[in-house]
């Protein structure tokens, strides 16, 4: 795995960084030097853009525009549909052709704008530099974050000023800026953090403005010591933003284990990190805040790793917001053989996709092709009760109970096994030697059981 | 179009490596040494015992899934394994219609009749081996010494217990590395040592089960030793009778222990007081075995009252 010899690197580059953890987890096959050496190169402006008006998680957008309307980059195109929503912005210019439902890679179909470019990449007006974050109040860097339409760029693509808007009874102490990157192959954080490591900063330096909170954490996993030397390099001017080491296994970056491997505090069952006073934003969202401040431009472009040996020529890509998957798949030398599975993300979370026809969005944070061997399904047993699925879950829950209710109907006794505690991280499916489907059935009666509590009301 | 063969299945998309029959391949790994110091200390003998158990465990899993038109699963080695360890717990003296008595009831009455692997509540070599004790006591418990000429001997723990004639300690070294009488597969610490340390050391099994199981027997020995509080000989209780191969290879089936941490400290605890209850106070001088299947018996309940407090349990209550 490569992994003492990252370790040497450590000692030498970052001494003194102490290094955390969390409790359970696993050690996957990382696969990052597919593209981790690879700078981030714009991509090719896509002939047709398709904007869903729902890319987060909340409300879906309001549509501003129809068809026959002329666009320009960074026009508003979608309004938010409440206050747990963000815009969408177009990100090309030209003109839109139709607002009709098309395929999202969630795998359903979503109300979009399509936008057919004219290739001259048009600005529009109103994106304008907002000034320096020491000149503006906390309300009005929350304000530009929500109009610049930032969700979580980690992948679930929370609106980003609602975690910024903590309710007044919590206080909020810390922010974690998350470059953990934990899933296996993605590389897109990685290198924004050796790229755009100012921006990382600055928008870190905008959250906790917004938060009012004095202290800023940049958590890095320690299989990528370049950017921690680098971040470590960047923020030695700024006395209350600190740089941490974590220990290299996953699901280090999902919020609650990063939280607690940080604080060494838990967040409570069903509860949100402002309950322990934290919150946590991606990297990705950091630059895309500091872009929204600096420059004015709203979220149209994210960082993307199109990776896997089922691809050519694996890179890392700053890719606008609707192009579509194909293009960025022949972008990148087109596909190395007949493709087992096209994910969007990683490969311990991300959604397997049944058409290359669909737009990458605000939460895509990879392209993984796996090749026709790596995606054929495994041979599932009979569950031995090893308990390797209970050594690895991070939410020290008993997976294979959990799984069983599940596969047998009965939510209840699935429910009472704690199931909506379930992170979904897919540690206990990776470790089981059976390759039960644990995680796949515990989503299931996560599922089943939240329809159930809505429709008991 | 050529989308439509993608594969489209929920996350995670990659799997470890590992499987069930290379779980099972590795026990077997493990048992390797204490098969070759069956064979240097109880001869030929020995060898044929295990391959006669292990070649009917085979036959009769086949055989039974065969005839309930169940997929035939022997190459999970799991059967193998049921075999070698029944082996392991038979005198060397043995003969071959008990071994295949003992090895086909392990499969068939426990294991294969309550569903096969994973379903079975008691460990199958051991509820087997209880099955043949109390059916052929004088078979199952003729001792010989290690060597080609077959002396009859008394195990230490017998010695130990003062039940049968009066014998000779061994010294603790032969009883480290296994010269002394005792079922095929106990005898040898060292050999089943070696297979610990390997099955550790590939997380097959963890600590707590054996650890817990054998320091509760040596601390238990010890201060209830029969001339009063710590006159105890713990190191001859830990060596003598079946407790390494108990405690290593058998008290951590996966099926018949507990899956949660606590639970499996529970099991090593209880495994090692029923132990030294049975051989200090009941009527053997063993009771590895019938701790193991005990505890086996109430991994489930103990696996109820254990379950894992969940992430972020106790400040929710707060």
């Amino acid at each position: 795995m490569g992994r003492e010899v990252k370790r040497g690197k450590d000692d030498r580059g970052i001494m003194n960084v102490k290094t955390v953890t969390f409790k359970g987890g696993i050690h996957p096959k990382y696969n990052k030097e597919l593209t981790a050496a690879k700078p981030i190169r714009p991509a090719t402006l896509p002939q047709i853009a398709v904007i869903p008006l729902q890319q987060h998680v909340g409300a879906p957008c309001k549509p501003l525009v129809k068809a026959g309307d002329d666009v320009k980059v960074g026009q508003k195109i979608g309004e938010a549909g409440g206050f747990v929503s963000v815009p969408v912005h177009a990100s090309v210019s030209g003109k839109v052709t139709a607002v009709e439902p098309r395929l999202h890679p969630g795998g359903q179909q979503v109300m979009s704008v399509v936008i057919e470019s004219d290739g001259q990449d048009t600005v529009d007006e109103n994106v304008q530099s907002k000034g320096d974050i020491d000149k503006l109040s906390g309300k009005e860097i929350i304000d530009i974050i929500k109009e610049a339409g930032i969700a979580g760029l980690g992948g679930a693509a929370f609106p980003t000023h609602v975690k910024l808007s903590p309710p007044p009874d919590k206080k909020v102490d810390l922010v974690i800026i998350n470059g953990a990157e934990c899933e296996p192959y993605l590389t897109c954080d990685h290198r924004l953090m050796l790229e755009q490591t100012d921006d990382v900063v600055y928008g870190t330096r905008a959250i906790m403005k917004a938060l009012g909170v004095s202290k800023g954490i940049i958590a890095i996993e320690n299989n990528k010591p370049d950017a921690i030397a680098t971040m470590l390099e960047a923020t030695s001017s700024y006395a209350n933003i600190e740089v941490m080491a974590l220990k290299t296994k996953y699901p280090q970056g999902a919020e609650k284990q990063l939280i607690k491997a940080i604080t060494g505090k838990e967040v409570p069952s069903g509860g949100l990190p402002a309950d322990v006073g934290t919150v946590v934003d991606n990297v990705g969202t950091a630059v895309a805040i500091a872009m929204a401040i600096k420059t004015g431009m709203p979220l149209i472009e994210r960082a993307v790793t199109v990776t896997g040996r089922g691809i050519n020529e694996p890179a890392n890509l700053m890719v606008r917001i609707g192009t579509p998957f194909s293009e960025l798949i022949d972008e990148c030398g087109g596909f190395s053989d007949k493709p087992g599975k096209v994910i969007m993300g990683g490969p311990m979370m991300g959604i397997a996709q049944y058409s290359l026809d669909v737009p990458v969005i605000k939460g895509t944070s990879g392209i993984l092709v796996l090749t026709e061997e790596e995606a054929k399904p495994p041979q599932v047993q009979v569950c031995i009760r090893c308990a390797r699925c209970v050594e690895a879950c991070p939410a020290d829950l008993l997976p294979l109970y959990i799984s069983r209710y599940a596969l047998a109907g009965m939510y209840d006794k699935a429910e009472q096994y704690n199931a909506m505690d379930c992170i979904e991280c897919g540690c206990c499916s990776f470790e089981c030697p059976a390759k039960r489907p644990l995680v796949e059935s515990i989503r299931l009666a996560k599922r089943t059981i939240a329809a159930n509590r809505r429709k008991a009301g | 179009m050529e989308n439509e063969q993608l594969v489209v299945s929920s996350s995670p998309h990659v799997r470890s490596e590992s499987s069930v029959s290379g779980i099972m391949l590795d026990v077997v790994i493990a048992l390797v040494p204490a098969v070759i110091a069956a064979a240097i200390f109880f001869g030929i003998r020995a060898l044929f015992i295990i391959g006669i158990s292990i070649a009917t465990a085979v036959l009769t899993e086949a055989l039974i899934q065969y005839l309930m038109k169940k997929p035939v699963t022997i190459n999970d080695w799991s059967a193998v394994v049921t075999g070698l360890l029944l082996a392991f717990n038979l005198p060397p003296t043995a003969p071959w219609w008990l071994v295949v008595i003992g090895s086909a009831f392990a499969i068939a009455i426990v294991k294969q009749l309550f569903g096969g692997l994973g379903y079975n509540f008691l460990n199958p070599a051991l509820a087997a081996r209880a099955f043949l004790l109390a059916s052929w006591p004088v078979r199952m418990t003729a001792w010989v010494q290690p060597g080609a000429d077959a002396v009859t001997t008394a195990t230490p723990l017998a010695i130990l217990k003062g039940t049968e004639a009066a014998g000779q300690l061994p010294s603790l070294m032969n009883m480290f590395v296994g010269n002394i009488g005792g079922t095929i597969g106990e005898t040898s610490a060292l050999a089943l040592l070696i297979g610990a340390a390997y099955l550790l050391y590939k997380r097959v099994i963890n600590w707590r089960i054996p650890f817990i199981y054998i320091a509760t027997v040596g601390v238990l020995t010890w201060i209830l030793g029969p001339d009063g509080a710590f006159t105890g000989q713990p190191l001859y209780h830990i060596l003598g009778g079946g407790l390494i191969l108990g405690a290593f290879f058998m008290a951590t089936d996966y099926v018949t222990s507990p899956v949660t941490p606590l639970g499996q400290i529970i099991m090593g605890l209880g495994c090692g007081i029923i132990t030294v209850v049975i051989r200090l106070y009941g009527g053997y001088p063993e009771g590895v075995s019938y701790s193991i299947l005990f505890m086996n018996v109430a991994a489930p309940l103990i696996e109820r009252y254990t379950v894992p407090k969940k992430f972020g349990e106790v400040k929710s209550r707060a």
